[in-house]
């Protein structure tokens, strides 16, 4: 397998207190790694600093490295990256527009499509996020009115705009209902053919269900990564064992 | 002595202490109100509206005091509302959490408080006479521009800052810059917000006689404003002099002047409160 990303002792620190403990892993190219753990493991932390989101953050600093396809993501253009690496936040946040202009928004303002692709692109994004049959019909009304598991598959076919490499995702399922849940779930299992993801969850299941890989976090230490068969028939770690039987957490 | 009220009993006197204080609220701006109408009414006309005063000011219209004041207002706000929306998105959007940026806050909150008439000595030391502006619609809009840029600036903050932290992080995480999603997502929603700020600016200025004392109003003019550096006549001025300063005045001219500037301050706000509701309506959030 190709490395997609690669973490090199990575630490991070929020007002001097550290999150992440000098962590490195790999994630491979077109899998789904789930990164599993307890509340203030780190996921999110980490997740936010692969697409350099922490930059927003004055308090935040880190020492180690990232790689993305052997360039080291801190020497880029944050933006840039971000068009690389796509974000999809716990909570949905469809912007106050339009679902044709929530999908169309990044894409015209960052220059990628001229104006007669952008239906297309509109309409391939929506189809991808299996959210094109539901809103077909009503694309000029607003991205606010719709259910919430709609706003995260619409989030998704947001991001699918931009034509990401890698798509992060931050419990992206923790607001929903099971069927819901479901479809988010069948959409990141259609879009491992085409993308590499970084699944964050605090749903054991969830990551069984579709992760290649899992990652265990544990205050901010990861304590093992396996193939997600391995880990859950297997584990190595009695930590590891004890979180996915939930004996704790 | 131990005496205590019944709840019962407590709660009717506080009741009644509060509706008593809503009426005394009330009831002097209603007054106000309707003196100035009764007695300000029959001096309303057409003509009035549209004319030059004759007589001294005794007779006619009180155009060139109204066309004064709009010139003056708008050209205040004009100046105002860009400067005080930039330094606005700066300090919200851009500024560092440190010293210096508390500091130029609670700077800009205690401009707020200024006297207006120390605006007016500020107005005339520096536009007047150091920049040799002369009395003039120029100084004076730069004079009221300045004291309504603290008032812009926390509307405008406000207006930013209610904006949801996460649309700017949902539109950062696509890969938009800072300045394209101020541009693209927080500005249009806060724009409502903004502009209700302006209108209620707008009227609140018009109103203020002090700033405009030394730096651009006139007792009399018996032309119209031609260019920025002309004196002018401006109706809170205007008002004031033909109250103290011109004897025998009609009674009904002096209230009809302020019945024109009431309608023209409380027309502005009624705008700025429909806006309010229009935009509070389409709002998609």
């Amino acid at each position: 397998m190709v490395d997609k990303i690669k973490v090199e002792n990575l630490s991070c620190f929020y007002s001097g207190k550290q999150v992440l403990k000098d962590l490195s892993l790999t994630v491979e190219k077109n899998e789904i790694l789930s990164i599993i753990g307890p509340s203030n493991s780190g996921k999110t932390s980490f997740l936010r600093t692969l697409n350099r989101m922490n930059d927003m953050n004055v308090n935040f600093s880190r020492k180690g490295d990232i790689f993305l396809d052997n360039d080291n993501i801190f020497d880029m253009n944050p933006e840039k990256l971000r068009t690389r690496i796509g974000m999809l936040f716990a909570m949905p946040i469809p912007l106050p527009m339009s679902i044709y202009d929530n999908i169309a928004y990044a894409p015209k303002v960052l220059g990628l499509k001229n104006k007669k692709n952008m239906d297309e692109v509109v309409e391939q994004s929506l189809r991808d996020a299996s959210l094109w049959d539901e809103v077909k019909d009503r694309l000029d009304s607003s991205a606010i009115k719709m259910s919430g598991g709609q706003q995260q598959r619409l989030c998704i076919a947001r991001i699918l705009a931009i034509e990401p490499e890698v798509i992060l995702f931050d419990e992206p399922c923790s607001g929903l209902d099971p069927i819901s849940t479901a479809k988010v779930e069948e959409a990141m299992l259609k879009l491992r053919e085409k993308y590499t993801i970084v699944l964050v969850t605090n749903n054991v299941k969830q990551a069984s269900r579709v992760g290649t890989r899992t990652a265990f976090f544990l205050m901010g230490e990861l304590i093992e990564i396996d193939k997600t068969r391995n880990m859950f028939l297997t584990p190595k770690n009695k930590l590891t064992e004890d979180y996915i039987t939930g004996r704790f957490g | 002595m131990s005496f205590k009220l019944s709840p019962k009993l407590s709660q009717q006197i506080a009741y009644t202490l509060l509706v008593i204080s809503t009426i005394i609220v009330i009831v002097p701006v209603l007054t106000v109100i309707v003196i100035i109408i009764k007695n300000g009414w029959s001096a309303l006309s057409w003509e009035f509206l549209t004319t030059m005063p004759k007589d001294g000011m005794r007779a006619g219209g009180i155009l060139p005091a109204i066309l004064g004041t709009l010139a003056i207002v708008s050209c205040a706000i004009c100046i105002t509302l860009p400067v005080g929306v930039c330094a606005a998105i700066y300090l919200n959007e851009y500024a560092k959490d440190n010293l210096l940026t508390r500091i130029i806050k609670l700077a800009i909150v205690n401009l707020a408080g200024v006297p207006s008439v120390v605006y007016g000595l500020f107005g005339l030391g520096i536009f007047v006479m150091l920049l040799g502006f002369g009395v003039s619609i120029l100084a004076g809009a730069l004079t009221l521009s300045i004291m309504e840029l603290p008032v812009i600036i926390t509307t405008a903050r406000g207006a930013l800052s209610s904006v949801p932290y996460s649309f700017r992080e949902a539109s950062w995480s696509l890969g938009v810059s800072k300045w394209q999603t101020i541009r693209r997502v927080v500005l249009p929603n806060a724009l409502p917000g903004i502009m209700t700020g302006a209108i209620l600016s707008i009227s609140r200025i018009s109103g203020e006689t002090a700033p405009i004392l030394f730096t651009a109003a006139a007792f009399y003019v018996p032309h119209l404003p031609k260019s920025m550096f002309d004196q002018v006549m401006a109706l809170p001025y205007h008002l004031y002099i033909i109250s103290t300063q011109i004897p025998n005045m009609p009674k009904n001219i002096i209230f009809g002047t302020a019945l024109v500037l009431l309608l023209m301050v409380l027309s502005m706000s009624l705008i700025a409160i429909v806006a309010r509701l229009y935009f509070r309506k389409i709002r998609k959030w």
